[in-house]
């Protein structure tokens, strides 16, 4: 039992009694959530949990694994999404065109990848986070410009494969009280696909090519030196990562069945992944499991309390302000600023360490 | 005698003065004529990109200069532009009777303020910016990114704190407002003065780093910091002074650029970096005078592509960006020693 899960975790294992109850706590909660959970918003927030974090996992290939800071995460995340989109509003909702926009997508996004890895990763790693900047505006403004394509502003809205809709039913009968419709069908396979691409990246970064990754972001004159081309190891790793944030849009863009310029491009979406890679723990994809958790419960929760403490402190001008709900990011930008100083291993890294204090003493 | 060989010898760096990225200015100019068509219209585009390019090198010049001298690179750059648009615009909107006045003295005496106080808070805050969040991971770069990014996140979310989640509108001075026609030529008013303002910042800086003592710091640390302070500087103080200076540039920036778009949003930094960084980009990290050139280019390209070709204007940054990097990968004035 033991030998299987080492195999499936790709011999990574949490390290820590408190990160492995946090983890189980998280995918049994993820995989019971339509029996535990019932209701349209905590379903939607289930699969925003599962999307996010393929997304910080792949992000965090680059940032933690390589050393690599990316700002065009969410271009690919959005090509993944699109192909989807415009194949099924192009085409008959079926299978083979979900399978078509997937693939055009992934390989849109990881040609595209490769291009600006080649192109920027040959000077200064410095130069790739400019770089992937304004490439990634330029791309969030080709996309709401191009509304032919792309429906512009607005997005695209189509229909998704049949057993995916509401008006299906998987069973006659009701499971445990639940009635197994296309919505819960399609939550399964977004937590079925998301749970097999972070294995694959667990897979990824701990094979011989991670640690490679993690010679170059330790040193990169050095791994360069022993013989490891540092521009094509960084820009398999920025398509690696690319590919991965491709499929995560394609599973959002299937669970919405809408595709738009904010639910995939926008730059807040960017600062919420390297939120959720730094806050979780860089280095370590256990990490972006939790960040991302922890992010999108705070997002959809933490708003709902901020509301609360608001109102009661409403006599007070700048504190009332500062507690507005719409002001959630500030606090996260806090705390993500006092991580990077004082827990650049993030939760992760924290987790760790209470669990080697308690066992040492 | 000794000295006297010295002397002899003409100085290296004048001997090789490097023009081809120069000319790259003139002769955009010129292909666009073409291209355009009307004169009338090219002269237009020429003033307005001329305008964009010089308030882009406002913003832009500190930020490279710190990156050159110290290899920090701020990404929360963007906020002293954002700090400095908005305490403009409060400054402008509490002046109200004079900005609404015909005269075009208590027009400039409206302004005048509102610039000073933005390049004010916007330096005192890069001073704060610098010792708080920059200090502690010098050398870092992965670091930097990251916190200067925080920074830039919590200082824009610190702004709609302040002045409400809102955009302000703001509207220009009726002296600033409309166009000198010259012939069937139209130039607008505040594109002039934003070239006049840009290219004084331009000749001062130039002044200041070719001729005083502390140009003369500045340029040796941009060289080799390490040499400097050898030689018993403390580069430390010189860098702090440049963030402040380059800070307080940004916030002039966000001033004229506020006033150019008439309105102030807390993403006005954020949008504008995209510019920036690719301003810095072609330049060369760390050169002023690349900065200078590179301004121009994406301000005129801009404003050509955007008349030809509307949809694929900010594309075009991106593909002048690329082609430039293919000719020189340094940037047009790659600082010697990166």
């Amino acid at each position: 039992m033991s030998a299987v899960l080492r195999a499936v975790l790709s011999d990574d294992l949490p390290r820590s009694r408190w990160l492995a109850a946090a983890l189980i706590v998280i995918v049994v909660a993820l995989a019971l959530a339509p029996f535990l959970f019932p209701g349209a918003k905590s379903l939607n927030v289930a699969v925003k949990i599962c999307v996010f974090i393929v997304l910080a996992a792949s992000y965090d290939l680059l940032l933690g694994y390589t050393g690599i800071v990316s700002f065009a995460h969410t271009m690919f995340f959005g090509i993944g999404g699109y192909g989807v989109a415009i194949a099924l509003a192009r085409l008959s909702p079926d299978w083979g065109t979900v399978a078509l926009g997937t693939l055009a997508g992934v390989a849109i996004a990881v040609v595209l990848a490769a291009l600006i890895g080649l192109f920027s990763l040959r000077v200064r790693t410095i130069f790739f986070a400019m770089i992937t900047l304004a490439v990634a505006s330029a791309f969030a403004i080709l996309a709401s410009q191009l509304s032919g394509i792309t429906g512009g502003e607005d997005g695209l809205n189509y229909r998704v494969p049949e057993a995916l809709r509401p008006a299906f039913r998987l069973f006659d009968a009701d499971v445990l009280g639940v009635t197994i419709n296309g919505r819960i069908v399609a939550y399964y396979l977004v937590f079925v696909v998301s749970l097999a691409l972070v294995l694959a990246m667990m897979r990824v970064v701990n094979s011989p090519f991670g640690r490679v990754l993690m010679a170059i972001r330790e040193n990169a004159f050095r791994a360069e030196a022993i013989g490891y081309r540092t521009v094509v190891y960084r820009t398999i790793a920025s398509c690696i990562a690319a590919a991965a944030a491709a499929m995560a849009g394609v599973l959002l863009a299937l669970w919405l069945r809408h595709t738009g310029p904010d639910t995939t491009l926008s730059f807040d979406l960017m600062v919420d992944i390297l939120l959720m890679v730094v806050i979780g723990g860089m280095g370590t994809i256990y990490g972006a499991v939790l960040g991302a958790t922890v992010l999108i419960l705070a997002q959809n929760y933490l708003q709902d309390a901020m509301a609360a403490a608001s109102q009661a402190t409403a006599g007070v001008p700048l504190l009332a302000n500062l507690l507005h709900p719409d002001r959630w990011l500030l606090w996260l930008g806090l705390l993500f600023i006092l991580c990077v100083y004082f827990f650049p291993t993030g939760i992760v890294g924290r987790l760790r360490s209470l669990g080697a204090r308690t066992s040492a003493g | 005698m000794t000295d006297a060989s010295i002397t002899d010898n003409p100085p290296p760096v004048q001997a090789r003065r490097d023009i081809a990225p120069l000319l790259l200015v003139p002769a955009l100019v010129i292909v666009s004529l073409p291209l355009v068509g009307s004169p009338a219209s090219w002269l237009t585009l020429t003033v307005a990109g001329l305008a964009m390019g010089l308030m882009i090198f406002v913003m832009a010049s500190g930020l490279t200069l710190t990156f050159g001298l110290m290899d920090v690179l701020n990404f929360g750059h963007g906020a002293f532009i954002a700090v400095g648009a908005f305490v403009a615009a409060s400054v402008m909107l509490a002046m109200g009777p004079w900005m609404a006045s015909d005269s075009l003295w208590l027009n400039l005496a409206a302004v005048a303020p509102a610039v000073l106080a933005a390049m004010a808070l916007s330096g005192a805050l890069g001073w704060g910016f610098e010792r708080v969040i920059v200090k502690p991971v010098y050398g870092q770069h992965l670091k930097q990114i990251l916190v200067t990014m925080g920074g830039l996140i919590v200082a824009e979310q610190l702004l709609k704190v302040v002045w409400g989640p809102d955009q302000i509108t703001l509207t220009r001075p009726p002296a600033l407002r409309g166009a000198f026609i010259i012939g069937d030529v139209a130039i607008e008013k505040y594109r002039v003065l934003a070239v006049a303002v840009g290219l004084v910042v331009f000749v001062a800086m130039q002044l200041v780093l070719s001729r005083t003592r502390i140009g003369l710091l500045v340029r040796a640390g941009v060289e080799n910091s390490e040499m400097v302070e050898a030689l018993g500087y403390r580069i430390r103080r010189v860098f702090v002074g440049v963030f402040v200076v380059g800070s307080a540039l940004a916030g002039l920036g966000g001033a004229l650029w506020a006033l150019y778009q008439e309105t102030v949003t807390a993403a006005i930094g954020a949008q504008v970096m995209v510019l920036i960084f690719i301003v810095i980009i072609i330049g060369g990290l760390g050169s002023v005078g690349g900065c200078f050139v590179g301004a121009l280019l994406v301000g005129l390209v801009a404003n050509y592509v955007g008349f030809l070709a509307p949809k694929v204007a900010l594309g075009s940054n991106i593909l002048l960006m690329a082609l430039i990097l293919l000719w020189r990968p340094q940037g047009l004035y790659p600082v010697a020693k990166r």
